[in-house]
């Protein structure tokens, strides 16, 4: 006779798999590096491939001969790891500093830890952030978005929004003087900014942010409490002085906000797990990357402040629990 | 749309048998009737080796508060008093009998005339019910006149009936609603009489719209019984999710259904208590789905408890050349077989059958903290977090993140991207916590 | 310039003094009297911390040896005899000597000998199993080989062997802890008395099941037939519920059971190969569970043992023993010594 399999129940299983997942996620990131390659050419492809065979690399050699486990290369999140870090660096960034940012971000920042699910801090964001303390001259070296597959040797350099804001309000200028001289279109920032190789297009990341909601591969909380709260906090400051604090509107459209509140905020090992812990936590990066943005010497806060949030994420996941079901 | 507040999945719908009418099941020559078809005590037989016995004559009575006399469902002589493996391989104590004819007890009212006029009181029902040996065909076999019968202090305001049937696959209770609307609708009234309440519900699921149709077609007649339509989301079914469904009220953690007021009933159970009280026929039959993608047959049977459930997966051409499980009950909550030879019990709901591709259980994973299964819990727990207390063995953090509120319906499992049996753990961990909250002494 | 030194200097000490004082009041307040022969003792332990004396760790069991009147309820089984002994010393106590344990898994049912008739596919572990249904096998007592036992031993005593199933004891590194007996959910692990050079003889099945159900799901189940009661001359071995039991504080070794049990669910472990029939390596019973147990023994003493038995005169024979054996109790004793 037949020998039956035998399990406790559920005898099914839904459609997720750490796989698929790791692949709507890369292809919610597909319209932001379409935008960076039709502006910045093949550096910003190159700089992406570079990025992802680095880290799927220094995973497999970490797995394979230092650890001796079951290399997870499979599973793509070193993949996702390494075009997130691609994204967060300027378009122009030489190679060597992507393999850098790849050993710091999968070997430090993830295998340390014990690898996938257990790394407290987003490894991307690790390895950006190494490189723009280590490189600082590289790492804000920007290249102007207006060649059309031209080569980026070429093209022109600028500063980005927030950077012009920053130093100017530093020589003492109001907000009217510099928004008078430079053109801050926002229509432009939706298509197409100053930036790194993925937040130059606003329109793109939301693209890729209902892609990751219909496909409910992660929940709206965290972006939402983000972009809420950097709306809300700046509009304050905004609305107390504005001669001295930007926009709202200009705080969500420039740098790295909508990239970090979508994709890296959003990772879920170092996300809390409960949609109550979500808001505190996103409300807590709003609140820290505005206080850079307009207090702090960076011209931008995101990195830094999701990764302090990081590091709060085992302290909400302890103290805030989901609703439980039985209100009176 | 109404539906559950917290979590839930959508799980394939595949009531691939739903077109399958309702076919009665030929009596088997050897019936093995266990008396242990109920939650609680098993029964404790009253006849012995070699009694003549008729079908729907009592030959085990209940042996405690909580449990449930077991009838006859054939006629013919009793073999003998043996342990027979369930099927789970467990041994259980049997009365076998062997089948001569069909001879029912006299009383049993065999017509298909439908009776509509109730003419017992409140406790002559649940008199009735009990003598019948009813229980609650959900899943759970809960005795149904307990359930019927408040504790003291509790007042029950609705009666709800549970038509939800939100497992994939199973369609015993479509089929019943369907076929027999109004008797079941009978059945609920004669509940509603014995709970001495005057609003009844019954909670459909989106995907039975036939259903909803039948039933809605007799609410004039039966105005004080309103047909809810529910969302498609697993665990509809469920009866804490039910209620918070229909009426809107959670049940508290600890509590029960009766402290909101609810009073829960499968649609199985509905009709047997009509059959009970108007056709005085006690349980000793069940609906019974086989279906499976791999089966070639998909039917819906009406079994006589005590039947070999291989006797009825011979009918449909044995078990399928694809199937790797056989699981009686739907695939979220079912239990997999390791004896198709035990027999089906009052609570039998179906025989699943499974291929490798549905049911293997692929390779586990690290934990990538998606939090999936903390916004999939119907309950609200963090299945992530009891899994790995769990597998520590700290028994007191379990507790404070109430483990025991898990209604084990395995939306955890399901949904988690990594293949984590969180279920698995979590079920033993519940197990081992109750029994530590249980040997507390009460204060 | 020196003012700024020297209220520098003053106010850090007389900072210092202030902590200090309050220092002192606090340790004063919060002193916890503590009998100090318990961190004399505690030293003495193994430092495994793994319970197996039934006290929450070494500390724990120092405090206890301490506060008890005797040492007749607490036992070490890690440190054995020789710390119970100095731990006496220190306390001025006279201490009888306990005989060493051994972790005994009293399961026979290898593949060939039970063979599966339904494929588990749940969590690895045994407690989900059995409190799923009755098992892989038709044996609903025997051993699961989900390996729960290996996973609480803090020596690595225990390992489940890939050939046969089952969880295997490796006597050198067993500390008769009990941390395997308590998590085994179907209670096959039992802790049995080591034996003179390790020798023993145990009843290796738990299964209460009537003969013909036992023998149906097990080749080597015991099915209580009594032969063994029977030929024991020292009313050693009980059957009670289709079960035989062995009481190692009564049996005496002289293995008559084991010839007359006919499934061969009675081992006998470590003894050296019947001297009487050298050339046939194979003891008397000819059942397939009793030829898998010797084959097993066989593979680790027969190469090495051969040569000596048939050079040693029949006389010693009794005494001879085993030269794996040998090392194997030297080592035990090192062992203890060590620890």
């Amino acid at each position: 006779m037949k020998k039956l399999l035998v399990s406790p129940s559920p005898h099914i299983h839904g459609k997720d798999n750490t796989r698929n997942l790791m692949r709507d996620v890369i292809i919610a990131l597909l319209p932001s590096l379409a935008v960076s390659i039709y502006f910045f050419g093949f550096s910003a492809l190159r700089l992406t491939l570079i990025g992802v065979a680095a880290c799927v690399a220094v995973e497999y050699l970490i797995e394979k001969y230092m650890l001796r486990t079951k290399v997870t290369i499979g599973d793509y999140s070193a993949a996702v790891t390494g075009i997130l870090l691609a994204m967060n660096l300027p378009p122009n960034a030489p190679w060597w500093i992507m393999v850098i940012g790849s050993i710091v971000a999968i070997g430090i920042a993830k295998m340390t830890f014990g690898g996938l699910g257990q790394n407290l801090f987003n490894p991307a964001l690790v390895g950006r952030v190494f490189l723009l303390v280590s490189f600082p001259v590289i790492m804000t070296d920007w290249t102007m978005p207006d060649s059309w597959f031209g080569s980026a040797i070429d093209a022109s350099s600028g500063a980005t929004p927030l950077g012009i804001v920053k130093e100017a309000l530093s020589k003492g200028e109001t907000l009217q003087q510099i928004f008078a001289e430079h053109d801050f279109s926002y229509t432009q920032m939706l298509f197409a900014r100053v930036g790194s190789v993925g937040e130059i297009s606003a329109l793109a990341l939301l693209i890729g942010l209902v892609y990751l909601l219909v496909r409910k591969v992660i929940a709206p909380h965290i972006p939402i409490a983000i972009l809420g709260t950097v709306a809300v906090f700046s509009g304050i400051l905004w609305g107390v002085d504005s001669t001295r604090y930007t926009d709202p509107l200009f705080n969500l459209l420039t740098g790295g906000v909508l990239l970090g509140s979508i994709f890296m905020a959003t990772d879920y090992v170092t996300s809390p797990m409960s949609h109550k812990g979500m808001v505190i936590y996103g409300i807590g990066i709003g609140i820290i990357t505005v206080l850079i943005r307009q207090f702090g010497s960076y011209p931008e806060g995101i990195s830094f402040a999701i990764l302090i949030m990081n590091a709060t994420v085992p302290l909400i996941n302890m103290y805030v629990k989901p609703k439980r079901f039985g209100r009176k | 749309m109404k539906t559950f507040s917290i979590g839930g999945v959508h799980p394939c719908d595949s009531k691939i048998s739903a077109g399958a009418a309702i076919e009665n099941f030929p009596i088997p020559e050897v019936a093995y009737i266990s008396m242990s078809q109920h939650l609680g005590a098993p029964a404790e037989p009253v006849v012995a080796a070699g009694d003549k016995v008729k079908t729907g004559q009592l030959i085990a009575k209940a042996n405690g508060f909580i449990s449930a006399p077991v009838h006859s469902s054939v006629s013919g002589t009793v073999k003998s008093i043996e342990m027979v493996k369930d099927l789970a391989g467990n041994l259980c104590k049997a009365v076998i009998i062997d089948v001569e004819g069909d001879e029912w007890m006299e009383g049993i009212d065999r017509s298909e005339d439908i009776v509509r006029e109730i003419k017992l009181d409140q406790k002559e029902i649940i008199a009735r019910i009990a003598e019948c040996g009813i229980v609650g065909l959900g899943g759970a076999t809960f005795p149904t006149n307990v359930k019927l019968s408040p504790p003291p202090g509790k007042k029950a305001e609705f009666l709800i009936i549970n038509g939800a049937e939100c497992e994939p696959y199973l369609t015993s209770d479509y089929r019943v609603m369907i076929e027999m609307p109004e008797q079941v609708l009978i059945g609920a009234a004669i509940m509603m009489k014995a709970l001495g309440v005057t609003k009844g519900f019954v909670g459909i699921e989106e995907n039975k719209p036939e259903a909803i149709r039948v039933l809605s077609g007799y609410s004039e007649k039966y105005p004080d019984i309103q047909i809810v339509p529910l969302k498609k989301k697993y665990p509809q079914g469920g009866e804490k999710q039910l209620i918070d469904a229909v009426v809107g009220r959670q049940v508290p953690s600890m509590g029960l259904p009766i402290d909101t007021g609810a009073v829960v009933q499968n649609v199985g159970t509905a009709l047997a208590v009509y059959e009970a009280v108007q056709k005085n026929k006690p349980l000793f039959e069940g609906i019974l789905t086989v279906t499976g993608e791999c089966c070639p047959q998909q039917r819906n049977f009406k079994h006589r408890v005590g039947t070999p459930i291989s006797k009825i997966i011979e009918a449909v051409g044995g078990v399928p050349e694809e199937a790797v499980k056989v699981i009686s009950g739907g695939p979220m909550m079912g239990k997999a077989m390791c004896n198709i030879d035990a027999p089906t019990l009052k609570g039998s709901s179906s025989v699943l059958f499974l291929t490798e591709k549905q049911t293997k259980r692929k390779e586990e994973g690290n934990c990538i903290r998606c939090a999936k299964c903390v916004s999939v819990c119907p309950m609200g727990l963090e299945p992530y977090l009891l899994n790995k207390l769990g597998r520590a063995g700290r028994m007191d953090d379990l507790e404070a993140n109430r483990v025991y509120d898990c209604i084990e319906c395995g939306c955890c499992s399901f949904t988690c991207p990594a293949y984590i049996p969180l279920l698995d753990m979590i079920r033993l961990a519940k197990g081992q916590v109750m029994r530590i909250m249980r040997s507390r002494p009460k204060n | 310039m020196s003012t700024t030194i020297i209220f520098t200097v003053v106010s850090l000490s007389l900072l210092g003094l202030v902590l200090a004082v309050v220092l002192y009041l606090v340790a004063q307040k919060f002193k916890v009297e503590e009998d100090p022969r318990i961190d004399e003792i505690e030293p003495l332990m193994p430092g495994a911390n793994c319970g197996g004396c039934g006290q929450a760790g070494c500390r724990a069991f120092a405090e206890a040896c301490v506060k008890a009147p005797n040492l007749d309820n607490l036992f070490c089984p890690v440190g054995g005899n020789p710390v119970m002994k100095l731990v006496a010393e220190k306390l001025g106590i006279q201490i009888a000597e306990k005989a060493p344990m051994v972790a005994v898994v009293r399961c026979s049912g290898t593949c060939e000998n039970r063979p599966k008739t339904n494929i588990y596919d749940g969590v690895a572990s045994c407690a989900v199993m059995n409190s799923l249904y009755t098992g892989d096998t038709g044996c609903k007592y025997g051993c699961l080989g989900q390996g729960d036992c290996t996973k609480v031993c803090s020596f690595g005593a225990i390992h489940i062997n890939p050939q046969t199933g089952l969880p295997e004891v490796d006597e050198n590194k067993c500390t008769a802890c009990g941390a395997c007996v308590k998590a085994c959910p179907r209670m096959i692990i039992e802790l049995r008395n080591k034996g003179i050079k390790s020798r023993r003889v145990y009843v290796s099945c738990v299964n209460k099941d009537k003969g013909g159900v036992a023998k149906k799901a097990c080749a080597a189940a015991c099915i209580g037939c009594m032969k063994c009661a029977k030929v024991c001359p020292f009313e050693a071995i009980t059957v009670k519920d289709n079960l035989s039991y062995i009481d190692y504080n009564k049996c005496r070794l002289c293995r008559k059971c084991v010839e007359a049990c006919p499934t061969g669910a009675i081992l006998a472990v470590n003894f050296p190969p019947k001297p009487a029939k050298p050339a046939e390596p194979q003891p008397a019973a000819g059942t397939p569970a009793a030829e898998t147990q010797s084959v097993k023994t066989q593979v680790v003493e027969a190469p090495v043992v051969e040569t000596p038995t048939a050079q040693t005169p029949a006389v010693e024979a009794p005494v001879a023993e085993t030269p794996a054996a040998g090392t194997e109790s030297v080592n035990n004793q090192e062992n203890q010594r060590a620890i």
